[in-house]
């Protein structure tokens, strides 16, 4: 009854965190949808992800996206409308979550009030039907691992919400599941604390070498913490990438949008050679960029520059695109631009303010905006 | 001040109930009007004479008389059999009641089940027993048993609703989240509900248990009803002695029932004011 498919794991401690390509957990064309005929919500739409054994893995995606529901699906909780969920190879849709090697982080803790915090931890063990013995010195071992040793014996009433974060961890991890699945588990800290956590997660992550499937809709925490980044969008999986491929080679405008700010400028295809590009901006410059794999572009394109990026030089010192500065933010770190191009179009360009001072420019300047031609991307339509 | 005084709302304070002229002495006749009978009654139990309405000054003869009293004592110990069984049986059924109506997914005729389970409270009491009666005496002729099942049965039927109320109140103020976490750490559907839903849920179980105790204890009609010859429950044995003498032996043993109620009473309240 109590035998969940091959349980016995990842080493808690040494275990390199090294990401295999062995995939841990695997989306199988999975459709979940909620209510039926014209009220049907499709939550999911035949989502495919592949995610592999000891990565920090994350689903990132504006709220109302499927994210929850996917990780619902993967501990069980929901059963999918369509496809299959794959643990380890094996097709584990019908089982229910007791049956599955997963553990999960509730956003809302949900620790048991009814129990210390010692008894939270146990708790899965027990219900495995560990010996005394070894739940005894696992729970030390986790208490250890989060630093709650001095806890042992309170209620979980009497933790702060950080304290409660680091008991939810510590009883999800004890049992070693095969996967952790986190829900926006630290949504509901300060910022500061927020920030302790991402590291202090990151850390459990590679000490455990457990593989992590966090929730997010924060992309600068998907971007600090994780291996690779599937961004979700209305029910499906847009893009799957390590965090400098989505940031600096995202797949399509919802992506490019969501993922850090940046400015999308329509291009002329001028010529194709191969796997390159010939495009006209505004009319004047001509940049040649890399075509996404496959893609065929038609008359015009849609290109974006990050405004970290662009440079920003006197009219008739650069070669840029003319334009004409209509806002400036100085933030300390860095200055923001807003320019106006010749054809009616914004950019946005951000400049880090260096020791020395350097050119300011103020609003009216009649400026030029350059890029490397590496900076620009082509989007696929 | 006058359109104060007329109990019209004051801009910028709400309208308070208690500023319309005349309220704190209705009020005061309402109390004195629920209580002073209780009090004479129980001031009376300590009377050294044998009238109800005559002080001789104190004593405590009557409480002594009645805890002499054979019929009184066998009155008693069936008061308690009875409330302690039908007060359990309720309690088991609503506890299944309110798991059933809470924890599952909403099903067509909840509604319809969720008004079933609170008949007893709807359907005048003398209906009831009228209706018990009829069905128990085809019983007891079919069957020959003449045990005091009948009265258990009766009793347990209605505290249903009065145990089922604070349970299906808790079992709705619990997040089904415990529940999920601990499916979610390996626990079977029945460890979980072993291990969280029924420790969660005992200060429920606990003061539904109490209500239905502190009901049976004190029903009258129900039991006059059902009850064969030689059964009396401590009410019923009451109301037989006014029927003939009165003496303070009654009121003694009222002032007992009381104490023994507003005990379990207060602690339902203390209970259920425990949240989480
Ligand atoms: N149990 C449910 N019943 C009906 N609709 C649901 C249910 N769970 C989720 N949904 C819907 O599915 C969509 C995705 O929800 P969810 O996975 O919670 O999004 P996210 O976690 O990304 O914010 C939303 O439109 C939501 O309203
Ligand atoms: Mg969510």
């Amino acid at each position: 009854m109590q035998e969940a498919i091959g349980r016995a794991g990842t080493p808690i401690n040494g275990g390199s965190a090294q990401s295999g390509s062995r995939v841990m957990v695997e989306a199988r064309a999975v459709s979940k949808h909620f209510g039926s005929g014209e009220q049907v919500v499709k939550a999911l739409d035949a989502v495919s992800v592949g995610i592999r054994e000891g990565e920090f893995f994350t689903l990132l995606g504006p709220s109302g996206c499927g994210k929850t529901t996917l990780l619902r699906l993967i501990a069980g909780f929901e059963h999918p409308t369509a496809g299959a969920i794959l643990l380890d190879g094996a097709d584990i849709s019908g089982l229910p979550p007791f049956r599955r090697p997963v553990n999960t982080v509730f956003q809302s803790y949900a620790l048991f009030p009814h129990l210390t915090v010692a008894e939270n931890i146990g708790f899965g063990l027990e219900m495995l039907g560990r010996p005394k013995a070894e739940i005894a010195e696992t729970v030390a071992e986790m208490l250890q691992m989060v630093r709650m040793e001095a806890m042992r014996d309170r209620q979980t009433s009497q933790l702060s919400g950080g304290q409660q974060q680091r008991v939810a961890l510590a009883r999800a991890l004890a049992p070693r599941p095969k996967v952790l699945l986190l829900d926006e588990p630290l949504s509901a800290l300060d910022l500061k604390l927020r920030k302790e956590m991402q590291v202090e997660l990151k850390r459990l992550q590679t000490e455990t070498g457990i593989t992590f499937v966090f929730v997010t809709h924060d992309q600068g925490e998907a971007l600090a913490m994780s291996d690779r980044i599937a961004v979700m969008s209305e029910g499906n999986v847009l893009q799957v990438g390590s965090p400098t491929e989505i940031y600096e080679h995202p797949a399509d405008h919802f992506v490019a949008s969501f993922i850090g700010e940046t400015n999308f400028l329509t291009a002329a295809v001028e010529g194709v050679d191969g796997g390159q590009v010939r495009l006209r901006l505004g009319g004047t410059l001509e940049v040649r960029a890399g075509l996404p794999d496959g893609m065929a572009p038609g008359p015009s394109v849609t290109v974006v520059v990050r405004p970290e990026h662009l440079r920003i030089a006197d009219r008739d010192a650069g070669e840029g695109l003319p334009a004409t500065v209509s806002d400036v933010v100085y933030l300390g770190t860095d200055t923001h631009y807003h320019l106006r191009l010749a054809g009616g179009e914004e950019l946005f360009a951000r400049v880090q303010n260096r020791p020395e001072g350097g050119e300011a420019w103020r609003v009216g300047d009649a400026v030029s905006a350059g890029f490397p031609p590496a900076a620009v991307r082509v989007l696929r339509d | 001040m006058a359109e104060r005084a007329a109990g019209r709302p004051v801009p910028g304070r709400p309208f308070s109930v208690r500023r319309i002229p005349g309220f704190a002495g209705i009020a005061a006749v309402s109390f004195v009007l629920l209580y002073a009978p209780i009090v004479t009654l129980v001031v009376y139990s300590f009377n050294a004479g044998d009238s109800i309405a005559l002080w001789e000054g104190l004593s405590l003869r009557w409480f002594a008389a009645a805890w002499a009293n054979e019929q009184v004592q066998e009155a008693t110990v069936r008061s308690l059999v009875v409330a302690a069984s039908a007060s359990a049986i309720a309690t088991a059924v609503s506890t299944m009641a309110a798991l059933g109506t809470t924890r599952t997914a909403p099903f067509p005729g909840s509604m319809a089940i969720y008004a079933l389970i609170n008949q007893p409270l709807m359907v005048p009491e003398i209906v009831t027993a009228v209706a018990l009666l009829i069905v128990f005496a085809m019983i007891k002729i079919s069957t020959g048993y003449s045990g005091l099942g009948y009265l258990i049965a009766a009793h347990a039927a209605f505290c249903v609703p009065f145990a089922y109320l604070p349970i299906r109140a808790r079992l709705e103020g619990m997040d089904l989240s415990y529940e999920v976490a601990a499916a979610d750490l390996y626990a079977t559907p029945w460890q979980t509900f072993r291990r969280i839903t029924l420790p969660l849920l005992s200060p429920g179980i606990v003061a539904g248990a109490m209500l239905a105790f502190v009901i049976s204890l004190d029903d009258v009609v129900i039991t006059e009803f059902v009850k064969s010859a030689g059964q009396d429950t401590l009410p019923t044995y009451m109301l037989g002695q006014l029927r003939r003498a009165v003496t303070p032996e009654v009121n003694a043993i009222s002032t007992a029932l009381l104490a023994v109620t507003v005990v379990l009473l207060s602690a339902f309240f203390v209970l259920n004011r425990q949240r989480r």
